[in-house]
Parts: structure tokens; C-alpha cells; sequence
């Protein structure tokens, strides 16, 4: 456990490294994501030390959103004087970007007719 | 105990981190359970659930949010090991990744386009601000990475980060059942789609549903990451907005 809990702090670690020291347009975390990910690709049995830490993070995902969250509080007065806009674009935006991303990739699975598989076999 | 030792208890524990972070580990799984005791119900949202609770909390004991985030930021700074983390599960996903890449590259992109445009046109007609546009602009993704691209285009990171919580939200709540009314029932297009427009928590609600819904999503959160890093700044010149 402690060895996986390094080894996604070391990436983390190289990706945020690596971003400023080479100037990337990209967060720390993911190029520490993309990083992984090769790892894990070139050498299976690092699955095996990662895996407990990531399923305990990835469990409770949606847990180390909660403060950020909580930031809402700081942003009373904006939001009393642009709820309007800023209750319309978030909902409006969140729905249409649902539906956009699901029609455009079934409409290029079509396209390209790649093999659909029973997704409730899953 | 009389009252006075109380408060000097309060007094203490106040001014340590260790309050707050309990606090929001508490307030987080008393949501999960009334989540989980009403059958996963997405209206009943733990992210919001959680957040209720402890604004309430934080006003009627007139807790500022600077010291609150004091204690809360150790549950906030793993976000970043958790986006590496997303690496696990794209691994195991990786045999239907590959037939898969085509279309799911083009949807990501078109996702990230429609997140900022529709959300900064929203705001433009109905009369935001250009500080909350540029702050609505990618709220779409994961908070780290948003609260970034913030800083960059001259929005507010705090806003942002905000504004980011309550997409995960919405789409969180909203986002299987959407997808099922309008006929899309494969968990790998439902999961892209979860994760390119409520990133995390989008994620955590795929997850629920199935590992593949969840791979997919952690793939769609990690994808619309770098193209919202790449486009969004671009796509805010393009309409006239920020420096």
C-alpha cells in the first residue's frame, strides 16, 4: 500500500516536474495520468502495486470535491447578482454537452462501424 | 464540564486543522449513507448533500471558509494523486480504448467545444460578467486542471472551482438517466459522455452504475483535461474574451 501511495505521488511529482520545466499547456496530474498509464502498458505487474491506492482514491471520488464545494459560501454576492446567468449556463451547458458527446460518439461508431458490444453484459 | 472549558475546548480545536477535516469526513459519509439508504438515488447527490451540511454548519458557528479549508485542504490535495490514479482503470480498459479511439477523440473534442461555447454564450445573453464568463468557460473539468486554465484566462480559480463542483453535480444527477431518454444505453458512450461533462464527480456516479461506465468516464475526465488545457484558452480569443 505505502509503496503504491509513493508511486502516485512520484507521478504526480514528474508530471507537475515536467509541465513547467518543459512549458506543457497541460496540468501536472494528467501528464502524472499519461505517465502511468505507459508504465502500466510496458510493465504489467506495476498494476499490481497501484492498484489498492487507486481504488481506494477512485472509491471515493467524488469526497475530495466536497471542499472545493463548500467554496460556494465565499461567492454569496456573485451569485446573487448573476444567479440568473450562471444557473441557466451551468445547467443548459452541462445537458447539452451530455448530449453532444453521446450522439457525436455513437454517430462515429455507426460511421465506422465498429463492432457494438452488449453493454449490459458488462 | 462547565461552559467556560468548553469553550476553550472550542477555541483549540477550532484553530487546528483536525476539526475541520473530521468535520468533512463526517458530513461526507452521513451523505453517502442517506445516498446509499435511498437506493443511490442521484437527486440526493452526497457531493451536494455534504456541501449543505457543512455550509450550514460553517455559518451557524461563524466559521470563515479560510479557516475551514485549513483542515479540509489534506482531502483536497488528493485530487491530484486521483487524477493519476484514473490510470488504473483506463488500463484495464485499454482492449476496447483501442477499437474505440476514433470516436471517442472526435466526441471529446466536440464536448469541450460545446462546454465552454454554450456555457460562456449563456452567460453573455443573459448578462454575466466577463470575469464569470471567463470563469464558466472550463467548468467542465476536473478542479485542479479548471482552476488553472482559470488563472490563465483571467477568470476567478475560486469561482471556478465552484462552478466545477456544481457541473459534477448536475451532471452526476442527471446525466444516466438524460442519456437512457434519448436511447443511448452503452455504458462506454454514457461513461465518455459522464466524464467530458461532470469530470469527477460524473466519474464517482458512473462508477455506481458499472467499472465499465466508470473506465470510460475516468477516460472522458482525463481527455477532456487536455483538450480543454489546449482548446479552451484559444476557443475564449476566438470569441473575444480575456487578455
Amino acid at each position: 500500500m505505502l509503496a503504491g501511495i509513493t508511486l502516485l505521488l512520484c507521478y504526480q511529482l514528474a508530471g507537475e516536474v515536467l509541465v513547467v520545466a518543459l512549458g506543457l499547456p497541460l496540468p501536472g496530474p494528467v501528464l502524472g495520468m499519461l505517465l502511468l498509464l505507459a508504465t502500466l502498458v510496458l510493465r504489467a505487474s506495476t498494476a499490481a502495486t497501484v492498484e489498492a491506492p487507486a481504488e481506494g482514491l477512485l472509491g471515493h471520488l467524488s469526497l475530495l470535491f466536497v471542499p472545493a464545494g463548500v467554496g460556494v459560501m465565499v461567492h454569496g454576492q456573485r451569485l446573487g447578482g448573476e444567479w440568473l446567468p450562471i444557473v441557466v449556463a451551468l445547467v443548459v451547458s452541462t445537458l447539452l454537452t451530455l448530449l453532444a458527446v453521446a450522439w457525436t460518439m455513437r454517430a462515429m461508431v455507426r460511421l465506422l462501424r465498429i463492432e457494438e458490444e452488449d453493454s449490459a453484459t458488462r | 464540564m462547565p461552559l467556560g472549558d468548553l469553550g476553550q475546548v472550542w477555541v483549540y480545536l477550532s484553530a487546528s486543522p483536525l476539526l475541520w477535516l473530521s468535520v468533512t469526513l463526517v458530513a461526507y459519509l452521513l451523505a453517502f449513507t442517506l445516498y446509499h439508504k435511498a437506493g443511490d438515488n442521484p437527486l440526493l447527490n452526497p457531493v451536494a448533500v455534504a456541501v449543505a451540511l457543512l455550509i450550514t454548519i460553517l455559518v451557524a458557528t461563524g466559521t470563515p471558509y479560510a479557516t475551514y479549508f485549513e483542515g479540509a485542504q489534506f482531502v483536497h490535495f488528493l485530487l491530484g494523486p486521483a487524477t493519476v490514479a484514473l490510470a488504473v482503470p483506463l488500463y484495464r480498459q485499454l482492449g476496447r480504448l483501442r477499437r474505440l479511439w476514433l470516436p471517442v477523440a472526435v466526441a471529446v473534442v466536440v464536448g469541450v467545444g460545446v462546454a465552454a461555447l454554450s456555457a460562456i454564450t449563456i452567460a453573455a445573453v443573459l448578462g454575466g460578467s466577463e470575469e464569470t464568463m471567463l470563469s464558466l468557460a472550463p467548468k467542465s473539468v476536473t478542479a485542479p486542471v479548471a482552476m488553472g486554465i482559470a488563472e490563465k484566462i483571467g477568470g476567478l480559480p475560486s469561482l471556478t472551482a465552484v462552478l466545477v463542483v456544481a457541473t459534477g453535480i448536475l451532471g452526476a444527477i442527471t446525466g444516466t438517466r438524460l442519456l437512457g431518454w434519448c436511447g443511448v444505453h452503452d455504458d462506454a458512450i454514457r461513461g465518455i459522455a459522464m466524464g467530458v461533462a461532470s469530470h469527477g464527480i460524473g466519474t464517482a456516479r458512473a462508477f455506481q452504475v458499472s467499472p465499465t461506465m466508470g473506465a470510460f468516464s475516468g477516460l472522458g475526465m482525463a481527455l477532456s483535461a487536455f483538450a480543454t488545457a489546449l482548446l479552451v484558452p484559444w476557443l475564449v480569443r476566438l470569441v473575444g474574451l480575456g487578455g
